[in-house]
């Protein structure tokens, strides 16, 4: 199964919904392509939720660390929600985790945006 | 101890993305055939991607002329993948450590770094005549 995202809009945060496969190709191209769209829209309060993604490569962790340094430096906000134990595990390896600013609850994650 | 060599998977494959899954799924299905758990079938799948996706990109550069080849034995208590590509070749030493300050916000570089975490050991050589070969070794589980 490649990705599949669905945006949603929670008060002033957009949620993007991320399930499968982020890897090189197809999966972290739709990534890019969405976090591009939202910040073409103006939207600077971004949270990807995770917690359906069963699968990330270098490559997709390129893509997030892409996305967050890209939305930070249009002056908005990227926090990551719902990591599965892989990916949590994969980003303390890359010492990314400490990066991200990670929610496990998303009405925790939207609070924390204001 | 037996160190009779078994030979898994002799493959060649074309320089494409689709070859990434296809190797993956491959070598999958060896690791789980000589006893490898979920948890280190992951980390064995994930090495080969990485590996495969720098053969058919960086190494053969999509060249559909090319191939990589992929090998995959046990000997003994060692399970080792080769994967061999025909590109230009790259010194290991050239590739910046991705935990550096400096390289921790970069897009990419993290590749050999991850075969290196969820590998046992990691080789990475210039090819005779051409290319890269690069050698994964995970030692198998015991028998419980």
């Amino acid at each position: 199964m490649s990705v599949k995202l669905n945006t949603r809009q929670v008060g002033d945060v957009s949620v993007v919904d991320v399930s499968g496969r982020i890897t090189l190709g197809e999966g972290s191209s739709a990534l890019r392509d969405s976090l591009r769209d939202l910040m073409a829209q103006n939207n600077k309060k971004i949270l990807l939720n995770l917690s359906e993604v069963s699968y990330i490569d270098s490559s997709g962790i390129g893509e997030l660390v892409s996305g967050f340094t890209t939305v930070a430096n249009s002056g908005g906000t990227l926090k990551l929600l719902g990591l599965t134990k892989r990916v949590k595990d994969l980003l303390q390896i890359t010492k990314l985790y400490t990066v991200f600013d990670v929610h496990e609850d998303e009405a925790h994650a939207i609070r924390s945006f204001a | 101890m037996d160190t009779t060599s078994q030979t898994l998977l002799d493959q060649d494959y074309p320089s494409t993305l689709e070859s990434v899954d296809e190797a993956e799924a491959a070598i999958l299905q060896a690791a789980a055939s000589v006893g490898f758990d979920e948890d280190e079938q992951h980390r064995i799948g994930m090495s080969v991607r990485e590996c495969m996706v720098n053969a058919v990109v960086h190494g053969n550069r999509y060249n559909r002329n090319k191939i990589v080849h992929v090998g995959v034995s046990r000997a003994g208590e060692q399970f080792t993948i080769r994967v061999v590509d025909q590109g230009e070749g790259f010194e290991f030493v050239e590739v910046p450590n991705p935990l550096e300050e400096d390289n921790l916000l970069k897009h990419s570089g993290r590749g050999l770094f991850l075969m290196g975490a969820f590998m046992d050991d990691v080789k990475v050589r210039k090819a005779t005549p051409e290319g890269t070969e690069v050698t994964l070794v995970k030692n198998v589980p015991p028998l419980q």
